[in-house]
């Protein structure tokens, strides 16, 4: 899978070339700097690992700034390995562009980590239905999980029983986002409709 | 934000047309594809709200049609606009003219501002 790592800038509108206004996600992709170069060999599968935003050296712990040193590079904020990356030949130290791996017109897949929504119901977070009727002697239901199981037989809920709780906040994948523009110098691309997470979160696009 | 507006900067390029005004009474035209065919339609009105910036910004035009109001919004950089004209410049006092969604006949008029000339 070959990928980068960028981080969310914010969404805007274009037009395309047929007059349609398109709405896109602005991602500063890149440049990422290749940390360590993994082989069929050495590690038993082929892989790549980039790291991509500068992170302090207080907050970097030892063995990783040894990583790091190793790479010739400054500690970063966060480091993904891509496994079968073979769109370029990369050592490590390597810089990573985003002209390198993305053209306009391919379909990618953007992960983020979701806006953390906080304790929600069983409506926001699951998408039930509740009971939607406020009158035939229904009280305080609107919103309601309805039933959550049988009685003496199996006399427990099952493990995994969709209920209400901490929504949001987690890895989430879009899938088919269509490039619409690179700007390689300056790392930016633009991809079509929304990409998880909030502006400034990071953000992992594969092809 | 730098990069947004770098986005706009390079993906729009910056209409020409005259300056408006809430207020003001413009033409706007702009294309209409109807399957391989084209043409260009004028839509007169007056100009009730422009909201945001860069190639997002879009403005709204209200205009009576055989007694039912109709508006239009159009963003600003859209490459259907073919062009607009400004007919009258309105005197309101504010950039947001919703009052005159509630208001019909002779009350929805607005006033015209007149140029003079400083001696």
């Amino acid at each position: 899978m070959n990928g980068l790592i960028g981080k969310k800038v914010g969404m805007t509108s274009v037009f395309d070339g047929n007059g349609r206004n398109v709405a896109c996600t602005v991602i500063e992709m890149g440049p990422c700097v290749v940390t360590q170069v993994k082989t069929e060999e050495s590690d038993g599968y082929s892989a790549l690992q980039l790291g991509f935003g500068e992170a302090k050296e207080k907050n970097t712990t030892r063995p990783e700034l040894g990583h790091f040193a190793k790479a010739k590079t400054t500690p970063k904020q966060r480091v993904v390995e891509f496994r079968d990356f073979d769109a370029v030949e990369k050592a490590v130290g390597d810089l990573v562009n985003v002209d390198e791996i993305f053209e306009e017109g391919d379909y990618v897949s953007a992960i983020g980590t979701s806006k953390g929504k906080g304790f929600q119901g069983v409506v926001k977070r699951h998408g039930f239905k509740g009971v939607n009727d406020a009158t035939h002697g229904q009280h305080n239901r609107q919103r309601a999980p309805g039933s959550i199981g049988a009685a003496s037989y199996p006399a427990k809920v099952f493990k995994g029983m969709r209920m209400a709780g901490r929504d949001g906040g987690r890895r989430v994948k879009t899938t088919n986002l269509e490039v619409v523009k690179i700007f390689p110098e300056q790392n930016i691309i633009l991809v079509k409709g929304a990409v998880p997470g909030h502006k400034g979160g990071f953000v992992i696009l594969e092809k | 934000m730098d990069a947004i507006k770098f986005v706009h900067d390079q993906m729009t390029n910056q209409p020409e047309f005259p300056e408006f005004r809430a207020g003001d009474n413009i033409v706007v035209s702009y294309k209409i594809i109807e399957g391989d065919k084209e043409r260009i339609q004028d839509f007169r009105g007056d100009v009730i709200q422009i909201k945001g910036s860069g190639s997002t910004k879009t403005f709204t035009v209200r205009k009576m049609s055989s007694g039912v109001g109709v508006e239009r919004i159009f963003p600003l950089v859209s490459p259907n606009i073919v062009g607009i004209k400004v007919l009258k410049y309105g005197k309101v006092r504010r950039k947001r003219l919703f009052y005159l969604r509630d208001l019909v006949g002779k009350k929805a008029r607005i006033k015209e501002r007149k140029f003079t000339s400083k001696k």
